[in-house]
């Protein structure tokens, strides 16, 4: 049999790129280049090519535990980014953890991963939406992103290019600058697959995650083209990008007249009733009993959060209440005095940090946010009951 | 028996096969500390896979598990060596960081519960 077992054989490396897989530029550099020729042979590329920029997940302690964290150091010894790269949020706030009840022993770690990631040239950022602090890409621009919503922005929204890339493989490729061509980096594999007619009004944060939670439950990962949504912010696309990859897995969306990707029209067809996204609110709300507002998954815009210090104003808020958002989006924030509002009313602005990712578990039992997916992860992570609603939803329960 | 697959993560071990019909969740269907299956109705419940030959169709469930490979690893209770069917990101980045030998493409329904296996992954081969 002829089979093609020794590995890189199935791709065409450049002599540079062998030598690098040989570990003449290094440790972390072999160590990144397998991984990627292994993901390279097992989804069929045909080379690697170069990458504008990088943003990892898995930065929260809570997730990486010790072995993460030795895994992180290791590479650290030799390994630098070579091109623009951004974290997710980590476990805690880098800054004021102390106000969020983050132990002693988990900061610890937690700055522990961050100062590996900035040994490598990373650019700390811890945020979500790197899009909106600085890692722009443009349209037709190759990237290696983790975090399934930054991803599902990118390649929708913006119309840059990405696979849904794991915490390591997007290490990989900030070490290397380089990605294995496959899926979404190829025109054809942009395609969409079924075409959604959505029968509803969807002009709400709130909605655009339900629309995110019904698409994604009834096709899954295949690509969508969705018709009938007459306009968009770019915080509804946030939430929406969030919800279908979370829901569903997918990593591309588009829709008729607001997503930049051209497509072709698929067969498939499916229609969904405004029934269904009552019924999707409906399904992220099932308690009346809230101790714990969460607003900003992903991450708050300035908009967001001037929105929510306009409606704190003056009021006293009686449960815990977060708005995570980007350090940089904070500074922001505390210039333009929307944090000082927010605090007076009792709330917290959490920065690098959301409620997905820190460790909270047993500390709350009923949430209410603005975000599908925040609702996912409540519930299924840290076993919390949730309730869904808009911004200004969210500050009366807080307030009441 | 001889059977030939692809390399996915190089190396060689020995051991007895520890084999699943079902796909196998590394983050969350696994524990870290013991390296025992604890998905609930997993068809491997209750089983550890620390120092097996590691046998089953393909990973699945979040991208973290590649990170929960490689703590297995780093706290003695990883398999010896790991064969799939059709390897995906997770196991496959989880096998290289973690230093397991990993070969797919691998007609795993041979391979029984219990039987002794050679796992050569430079070559891509598995005999028992």
């Amino acid at each position: 049999m002829d089979w093609k077992s020794f590995w890189g054989e199935g791709m065409e490396l450049t002599k540079e790129e062998r030598e690098m897989l040989e570990g003449k530029q290094g440790n972390a550099v072999k160590k990144s280049m397998e991984i990627l020729v292994a993901l390279g042979e097992i989804y069929g590329a045909k080379r690697l090519i170069g990458i504008e920029s990088v943003q990892i997940a898995g930065v929260s302690y809570h997730n990486l535990g010790d072995a993460g964290l030795e895994y992180l150091a290791e590479l650290a010894k030799d390994g630098k980014a070579r091109v623009l790269t951004t974290l997710n949020p980590a476990g805690m706030d880098l800054k004021d953890w102390k106000k969020l009840g983050i132990s002693d022993e988990f900061a610890e770690k937690q700055v522990k991963v961050i100062e590996a990631f900035e040994k490598m040239g990373v650019t700390v950022t811890c945020t979500c939406t790197p899009y909106l602090i600085g890692n722009l890409p443009l349209y037709g621009q190759h990237i290696a992103w983790s975090e399934s919503s930054a991803v599902c922005f990118a390649n929708s929204a913006i119309g840059a290019r990405t696979n849904r890339e794991g915490g390591p493989s997007s290490i990989a490729s900030a070490l290397t600058g380089k990605t294995p061509e496959y899926g979404l980096h190829l025109e054809e594999n942009r395609q969409a697959q079924v075409k959604v007619k959505v029968n509803a009004k969807i002009d709400t944060v709130p909605k655009f995650g339900a629309i995110g939670k019904v698409v994604g439950e009834r096709i899954g990962n295949k690509i969508p083209l969705i018709e009938g949504i007459e306009k968009a912010t770019l915080e509804q696309l946030k939430s929406l990008s969030a919800s279908i990859a979370t829901f569903g897995g997918t990593a591309l969306f588009h829709i008729k007249g607001i997503t930049p990707n051209r497509t072709s029209e698929p067969r498939e067809s499916i229609e969904v009733s405004e029934r269904e996204i009552t019924q999707a609110i409906e399904s992220m709300s099932d308690t009346e009993e809230i101790d714990f507002v969460g607003v900003g998954c992903p991450h708050a815009s300035i908009k967001e959060i001037q929105e929510i210090a306009a409606l704190l104003k003056g009021k006293t808020v009686k449960k815990e209440f977060w708005v995570c958002t980007a350090r940089q989006t904070k500074e922001l924030a505390d210039k333009m005095g929307y944090t000082e509002k927010i605090e007076k009313a009792g709330a917290k602005i959490a920065a690098d940090t959301c409620m997905a990712v820190a460790p909270i578990k047993g500390k709350y039992r009923g949430m209410m946010t603005n975000s599908a997916k925040a609702s996912y992860y409540a519930a299924g992570h840290n076993a919390f009951k949730t309730k869904i609603g808009s911004i200004r939803e969210c500050v009366e329960e807080a307030t009441k | 028996m001889k059977l030939r697959g692809r390399t996915i993560s190089k190396g060689k071990a020995e051991g007895e096969a520890l084999v699943s019909k079902e796909a196998i969740s590394f983050y969350g269907g696994v524990d870290p500390e013991t390296g025992i299956i604890v998905e609930k109705g997993h068809f491997l419940e209750g089983k550890s896979i620390a120092g097996k030959i590691l046998v089953f169709p393909q990973g699945k469930g979040s991208t973290v598990g590649s990170y929960a490979i490689y703590r297995l690893k780093k706290g003695g209770k990883a398999p010896k060596a790991i064969i799939n069917k059709e390897c995906e990101t997770i196991v496959a980045v989880g096998a290289i960081i973690s230093e397991i030998p990993c070969v797919d493409h691998v007609d795993i329904e041979k391979i029984k519960n219990g039987t002794k296996v050679r796992v050569d992954a430079e070559n891509g081969v598995v005999e028992f």
